[in-house]
């Protein structure tokens, strides 16, 4: 015999749910007089008033700052090798990296149907054409997972150098800016703040004094300061430590962010840590795992896993907070909507500038929230 | 290391006055005893007594402060490599099972023989799933330890032990956290592994396992060995007056 189904009409819903006793009605419909105006007015305000004319007259602005036009080839580089292995990815392992590889090549895909200029929507199909390619050209073959690991893993200063190039032909750091700069503080920052993070959580947990008490100094000092704090000492210490190094603005700032983001990733991860109970690390003490055997294969899968809202949350603060890089001087997605404001061209547009550099920033926040609630369902987190 | 006296020369097991101590609480006062070769020996005591944690310290799990402890000519000592080299003789199963839920029971069992052991993936889950076999469960190899029950779960971490091939198999009060009907059923699985030759040391409560199986009862209270007899003597003629009390409360039910 089957269960009952559970799917009701969307009015037997409303009955039960919103109108169900004489006060809930009263408050139902307040709720819904009070959104009809907010929308109402925001709806006139978008479509009447707005004058949307300053997003696309900026948009290579807002994309990558004041990174030279003639250079903008070393950026679609960077995308097209992120295709390559978004594409390569898809076909080995399928299942999610396949949906993620769909909506990242999705994304290309419309934009190439939107009135861009004739080249850049070149740019946009051609970038489709090479996630397809590479999916087929990888499908299936699973012996070169590890390849496409350490690829992922050296992609990384490959980006770097292409962006950068070299010398004076090059573009200097200085002009990376928009979505570009804020995607790059952001990924690496998330990229390299998690092992991070992880070993300064098993370094808090560790049996020798010394090192329990250096990593607990080091995530409580950090925590204990605020961010732009961080960011300004990077800027300003880094330098007087390191004389002879020529570390640049962008680098300081991404050390700071991961310096910063590693001590409050240890402590979600010791979380986690914790949350494991004692007979797991015992019986794999009990069947010859050594330390680094039991962490890795028994105590860390499920830490993480039972902390992956955590963490992600910590992603997403992380990917908001680059914005803050705009008080030293650099020009991120947040610091472009602010030059593009003070220009006299579109004085007054706040309100549109605004609010387009934060549907930027909840959209990649929200992918990032869906993601790790797809990763948790794949994984069966709560299951087993 | 003394020679402890009663110890015949196939011993594998030596203990020679092992204490310890949890804090200022003396758990292990002085126990000195031997077991051989497929020998089967069922510990038993009031809780509190020291048995689980005797067994535990076996295999290192709880570190002995005074003493010495040989394991098949090894001594557990602070040297790391001596551990690791014991742990992988020494097999345990626990009473609250420890599977590693985030692998399956194939998974679970193959873990030891792929990392420890060194053997390749297909060799270890061929001696798996021929292990999940002789504990006949080998229809769940492919299931996650949630989606089995509670005996079935014991005897997928026996043959987790069993799957490192130790000389020695320590059972820490293995069925006490089961249901009743499910007793029987690893109960069953241990008598089978009794009669292979497995040199066995379980920590229970069973006393008609005990009675059936066992070679030798060790009778533990505060902390020492107070009565170790055959199981005929130890049931029907105890020497001490606290092991008569113990078999008088424990028979009644």
């Amino acid at each position: 015999m089957k269960p009952p189904a559970h799917t009701k009409g969307p009015a037997r819903w409303m009955k039960d749910n919103l109108f169900n006793t004489w006060y809930n009605v009263l408050l139902s419909c307040l709720a819904f007089i009070c959104l009809f105006f907010i929308f109402k007015t925001l709806l006139t305000w978008a479509f009447t008033e707005a004058k949307w004319g300053v997003i696309p007259a900026n948009l290579q602005l807002f994309a990558v700052g004041t990174y030279p036009r003639e250079q903008i080839w070393r950026v679609w580089s960077v995308i097209y090798i992120l295709c390559v292995f978004v594409g390569l990815s898809a076909g080995i392992w399928g299942g999610l990296v396949l949906r993620f590889a769909v909506m990242f090549g999705g994304i290309w895909f419309i934009g190439a149907f939107l009135p861009f200029g004739f080249s850049t929507r070149g740019w946009f199909l051609g970038a489709v054409a090479i996630i397809a390619a590479s999916f087929f050209l990888g499908r299936g073959r699973t012996g070169l997972r590890p390849w496409i690991l350490g690829g992922w893993l050296l992609s990384f200063p490959l980006i770097m150098i292409v962006l950068r190039g070299f010398g004076e032909s090059g573009v200097h750091t200085s002009n990376w800016g928009g979505l570009l700069l804020t995607l790059i503080l952001a990924v690496v920052g998330i990229v390299v703040s998690f092992p991070l993070g992880v070993f300064l959580a098993l370094c808090r947990q560790s049996n020798l004094p010394a090192i329990r008490w250096v990593s607990t100094a080091y995530i409580e000092m950090v925590r204990g300061v605020p961010l732009i704090t961080i960011l300004f000492m990077g800027n300003i210490l880094i330098p007087i430590f390191m004389p002879g190094l020529d570390i640049n603005q962008v680098l300081r700032m991404e050390l700071a962010i991961t310096f910063f983001s590693a001590a409050y990733m240890a402590e979600n991860v010791r979380g986690g840590l914790q949350g494991i109970p004692r007979g797991q690390h015992e019986a794999a003490q009990a069947i010859g795992l050594n330390y680094v055997q039991t962490m890795l294969f028994i105590v860390l899968p499920q830490a993480l896993r039972s902390v992956i809202p955590a963490i992600v949350g910590q992603f997403i603060a992380l990917f908001k907070d680059t914005s803050l890089v705009a008080i030293i001087g650099l020009i991120d997605l947040l610091g472009v909507a602010r030059s593009v404001i003070a220009n006299r061209d579109w004085f007054g547009l706040q309100a549109e500038v605004y609010l387009f550099a934060a549907i930027i920033y909840f959209v990649f926040s929200y992918s990032m929230s869906y993601g790790s609630q797809e990763i948790e369902t794949a994984l069966g987190v709560g299951e087993h | 290391m003394a020679e402890h006296e009663n110890a015949p020369n196939d011993s594998i097991i030596v203990c020679e006055d092992v204490h310890k101590w949890f804090d200022d609480f003396h758990v292990l006062k002085g126990i000195t005893t031997s077991f051989e070769k497929g020998e089967r020996a069922v510990i038993c005591g009031p809780s509190g007594s020291g048995k689980s944690t005797f067994i535990r310290t076996l295999n290192r799990l709880e570190e002995h402060q005074r003493g010495t402890i040989v394991i098949d000519g090894v001594e557990l000592s602070d040297d790391l490599r001596n551990i690791n080299l014991i742990r992988q003789e020494v097999g345990m199963v626990f009473q609250q099972f420890n599977l590693f839920p985030h692998l399956t029971n194939l998974q679970n069992i193959t873990l030891g023989p792929i990392r420890v052991r060194k053997m390749t993936k297909s060799e270890a889950e061929e001696i798996a799933l021929s292990l999940l076999e002789r504990v006949d469960i080998a229809d769940q190899a492919y299931k996650y330890p949630s989606e089995i029950s509670g005996g079935q779960q014991q005897r997928v971490a026996i043959a987790r032990a069993l799957a490192m091939e130790p000389k020695i198999m320590l059972f820490d009060e293995p069925t006490s956290a089961l249901d009743p009907e499910m007793i029987t059923e690893v109960l069953d699985v241990m008598r089978e592994l009794a009669r292979s030759g497995m040199t066995m040391l379980v920590v229970t409560h069973e006393m008609g396992f005990a009675r059936e199986v066992a070679d030798r009862i060790l009778f533990f209270d505060e902390g020492a060995i107070v009565e170790d007899a055959a199981p005929a003597d130890f049931f029907d003629n105890p020497q001490h007056e606290r092991t008569k009390l113990f078999i008088s409360q424990t028979l009644q039910h």
